[in-house]
């Protein structure tokens, strides 16, 4: 280790003011800070001495993310597997199924490192278009504008692949990457200083760019239609639920591990084995996350608990309504929570400490909006068959709204204690 | 019936944003839309004139304007067509009610008639404003209609530009490059925003 720091220090003249490589600086500041932590000191006053700092906290969202990360690994590889009509293995063509034939793993959707390895082969390359794309264009600002390259970018990058479905186009990976992080973030000053959470940007973004490949019905399980069997429905579990109620699960159209009885029930639900986005499937992985990041403190548990009241209270009305035209509205808050990208939005994207609100009682008011406006609109705008994600980008429209009143009633407050 | 007017209200607030679905009003959207207070009061200021002038404007176009209105003066009136003028006098029942709200303002809250400034008398010209008596003529509402729909677009633009206004002063403290400072800004702000709104596009009670 010694001798990566020497090497590290042997180049830095290279790049500090006067060096030849000045304009590269970023760059080599970056790849220091990644490897050890920087060893410069704030000058003048006022010192703040604390452990957590920017790296330390996006690397604990990092290390979150990682059961969600293996369950989009483990449950794209099944999902595709599940439905793959085992006749019709020998027609299968294309890169991803020679390195399979490859390894030898087969297609059972029974065996762990089969589903794995198949997942990897379908979320590895959309990470790796992400981290190409956003990256370049990171590195291309923090150098115009010799501001820092910090770590997160590392957090935007890992989840915007995960709420992508496993078919989508490389290219748009790219273009969605490069739109999220240039007008989402980077035109607002880079981490820390935008408004709207960039990897929500990217994925409305490519919502509306290109509805066809993301809105589609046949799109959400990485297989060839043509592949797959007879009865299997390329629909995401939220969708169908929707038309058609959760007790039509018991008809067909998802495979199942059998884990209870043959069809898709609230514990698969629950644990993710199930279609949609790589890595929103599984509530159990985003609770794993929850309880890391409120350990850590490093999400705002209020902002979560605010998102489940808000969303108890809405589908409980809509159960007591009813309807008998729209199934949504008779969905029990137990399926809401474990359908479509309910518990990833809650835990990862609506705690985002930057776009959400800042203050406590903000965070309650905030979140309890995003849970009642996620059941209406899932329920009431047949526009969507998800709400989640815009949901929240509406409410990161209106988040420094809300601060500002909370600020200003606080300010009334003392000035009247003090007047007194 | 009180659904049917629910339902124009949600749509005229949110759906149909005047702001960030029509992008109505964007002169003074931009323009008064960096202090949440200002903003305020603007807003506020829209609200009434455009609850005043849709009805009335109805009245107008309903009992004087369109082809056969006037056949409650005397039956030999039912030929005239005076929808020509619809503009004319759309835009002169506005002007008079912006006035209104000047010179209520002048006297009562002189602070925000100064933060207001020129975009105050400037409300008589305010697209937002002109395109609800526009719509309003085009889709036929009804007189209960029309106040349902002046006072929803009214809340929807105030919304708008209260909530512009927060992350424009929560902004400041951001780097922005220099060239997209001020005005650049708010336009691709308003763009992210109007993504964000689109989440009610669709709705139907």
């Amino acid at each position: 280790m010694k001798l990566l720091r020497n090497v590290l220090d042997k180049f830095a003249p290279l790049f500090e003011e006067g060096g030849k490589l000045e304009k590269l600086f970023p760059l080599w500041e970056a790849t220091d800070t990644f490897l050890y932590s920087s060893g410069s000191v704030t000058k003048s006053p006022s010192h703040v001495r604390d452990a957590l700092d920017l790296k330390r906290m996006m690397v604990t969202v990092v290390m979150a993310l990682t059961p969600c990360v293996l369950m989009a690994l483990y449950n794209t590889g099944l999902q595709a597997n599940l439905a793959l009509d085992p006749a019709a293995v020998g027609d299968l063509t294309g890169w991803r199924y020679a390195i399979l034939d490859l390894l030898g793993v087969g297609y059972s959707p029974t065996n762990v490192l089969a589903c794995l390895i198949h997942g990897a082969l379908y979320f590895l390359p959309v990470y790796a278009v992400t981290l190409a794309a956003g990256g370049a264009w990171e590195v291309l600002f923090a150098l115009v504008r010799k501001h820092e390259i910090n770590e997160g970018f590392l957090v935007t990058s890992l989840l915007f692949p995960l709420i992508l479905p496993p078919t989508i186009p490389l290219w748009q990976v790219a273009v969605g990457s490069s739109f999220g992080i240039v007008i989402g973030k980077e035109v607002f000053g880079g981490v820390g200083m935008n408004i709207l959470n960039p990897a929500l940007t990217a994925r409305a973004f490519l919502y509306f760019g290109y509805p066809g490949e993301i809105s589609g019905d046949k799109i959400w399980t990485a297989i060839d239609p043509a592949h797959a069997l007879d009865g299997f429905s390329g629909a995401t579990a939220l969708a169908f639920a929707k038309d058609e109620g959760v007790a039509a699960f018991s008809q067909g159209g998802f495979f199942s591990l059998n884990l209870t009885d043959g069809h898709l029930s609230w514990l698969e639900s629950f644990l993710g084995f199930e279609p949609g986005s790589m890595g929103e499937t599984s509530a159990l992985a985003c609770l794993l996350g929850a309880a890391f990041l409120i350990v850590t403190r490093v999400a705002s548990w209020r902002t979560m608990a605010g998102i489940g009241v808000g969303a108890t209270l809405m589908a409980t009305v809509f159960n007591l309504v009813g309807s008998d035209t729209n199934a949504a509205l008779s969905l029990p808050i137990w399926w809401h929570f474990v359908l479509g990208g309910f518990a990833f939005g809650a835990v990862f994207m609506a705690t985002d400490p930057v776009s959400s609100a800042f203050t406590d009682k903000g965070k309650w008011i905030y979140g309890f909006l995003i849970g009642l406006m996620i059941v209406l609109i899932r329920c009431l705008n047949p526009a969507f068959p998800e709400s989640v994600m815009l949901v929240i980008l509406f409410m990161n429209v209106f988040a420094p709204l809300i601060d500002h009143f909370i600020v200003q009633g606080n300010i009334k407050r003392r000035a009247a204690r003090n007047a007194a | 019936m009180a659904e049917h007017y629910l339902n124009l209200a949600i749509k005229s607030i949110c759906v149909e944003n005047m702001a960030l679905a029509f992008f109505l009003g964007m002169c003074s959207f931009m323009a008064c839309s960096k202090k949440v207070e200002t903003a305020i009061g603007l807003g506020f200021a829209v609200i009434f004139v455009l609850a005043m002038t849709v009805p009335i404007n109805n009245l107008m176009y309903n009992y004087l304007l369109r082809e056969g209105a006037m056949t409650w003066i005397s039956p030999s009136m039912a030929e005239v067509d005076l929808s020509f003028l619809s503009f004319l006098s759309f835009i002169g029942t506005i002007a008079a009610a912006t006035q209104l709200v000047e010179m209520a303002l002048d006297k009562f809250m002189p602070k925000l008639y100064t933060a207001l400034g020129v975009f105050l008398p400037l409300i008589a010209v305010n697209c937002a404003i002109l395109g609800a008596a526009l719509f309003m003529q085009q889709r036929d509402y009804t007189l209960g209609e029309s106040v349902v729909f002046g006072v929803g677009s009214g809340i929807g633009w105030l919304l708008a530009i209260v909530a512009l206004a927060a992350i424009r002063e929560k902004m400041r403290y951001s780097n922005i490059p220099a060239g997209l400072r001020g005005l650049g800004m708010a336009f691709i702000l308003t763009g992210l925003m109007a993504m964000g709104f689109m989440v009610f596009s669709g709705i139907q009670l």
